[in-house]
């Protein structure tokens, strides 16, 4: 159990390092976010884990399974909302990007997608907003 | 549980923490700080419940749920915050 412990500790300490390396390295928002968000959520769950194997009682169990589910449930939601809210105020990407289909589509004033299938005679963007 | 591997991992976390705040302090726009706090709640978190680990107190697990609690209202707060326009308008 000892050495599991360890090993899940370990493995947590290592995976949210490689998220701090991603968030000091990537070049832009996005990717700093992919590499923050995954890794660490990963990272934190591990050694939640890990904690609640090395003391084995109920109630702590039952928390460290609490701060389990919160970690992995939450990142990707904080993660999306952030991420919209950067896109939508207009954060500046890595000149190497290569595709950002959303930029054409998207009316930054009304906050409306447009899905590129509407008529070109009826404005859809006016009628949703009515 | 050998003393070496809480070490270790203790360092691996502090090396984070420090390469998260330096994302903070240089960060160009605002949502770069904010990942890097997010990432920065999340590094305590880890510290924390390897300190309840390394001590043997189970008590500091409730401190670690209250801040992972905390982290993600601060992060919904502040995505709001910027989508509706931000300080500077």
């Amino acid at each position: 159990m000892n050495t599991l412990v360890a090993f899940l500790m370990l493995l947590g300490a290592g995976f949210v390092f490689i998220g701090a390396l991603g968030a000091i390295r990537m070049p832009d928002l996005m990717l700093r976010m992919h590499a923050t968000t995954k890794a660490g959520a990963l990272g934190g769950g591990l050694i939640a884990i890990a904690a609640g194997l090395h003391f084995g009682e109920a109630a702590v169990v039952v928390r460290t399974i609490a701060i389990l589910f919160f970690v992995v449930l939450t990142a990707p939601v904080a993660a999306h909302a952030i991420a919209r809210a950067a896109y939508f105020t207009g954060v500046k990407f890595w000149d190497r990007t290569l595709k950002d289909e959303m930029r054409e589509k998207l009316d930054t004033k009304g906050n409306y997608l447009r899905s590129g299938l509407e008529q070109p005679d009826d404005d859809a963007g006016d009628d949703q907003r009515g | 549980m050998t003393p070496w591997v809480v070490s270790v991992v203790f360092l691996l976390l502090i090396i984070g923490l420090v390469l998260s705040f330096i994302r903070l302090a240089r960060g160009p726009s605002l949502a770069d700080r904010v990942v890097a706090l997010e990432l920065i709640a999340l590094i305590t978190v880890a510290l924390i419940l390897t300190h309840a680990i390394a001590t043997d107190v189970s008590d500091f697990i409730d401190v670690a749920l209250v801040l992972a609690l905390t982290g993600f209202m601060a992060a919904i707060g502040f995505a709001r915050f910027l989508e509706r326009g931000g300080a500077g308008k």
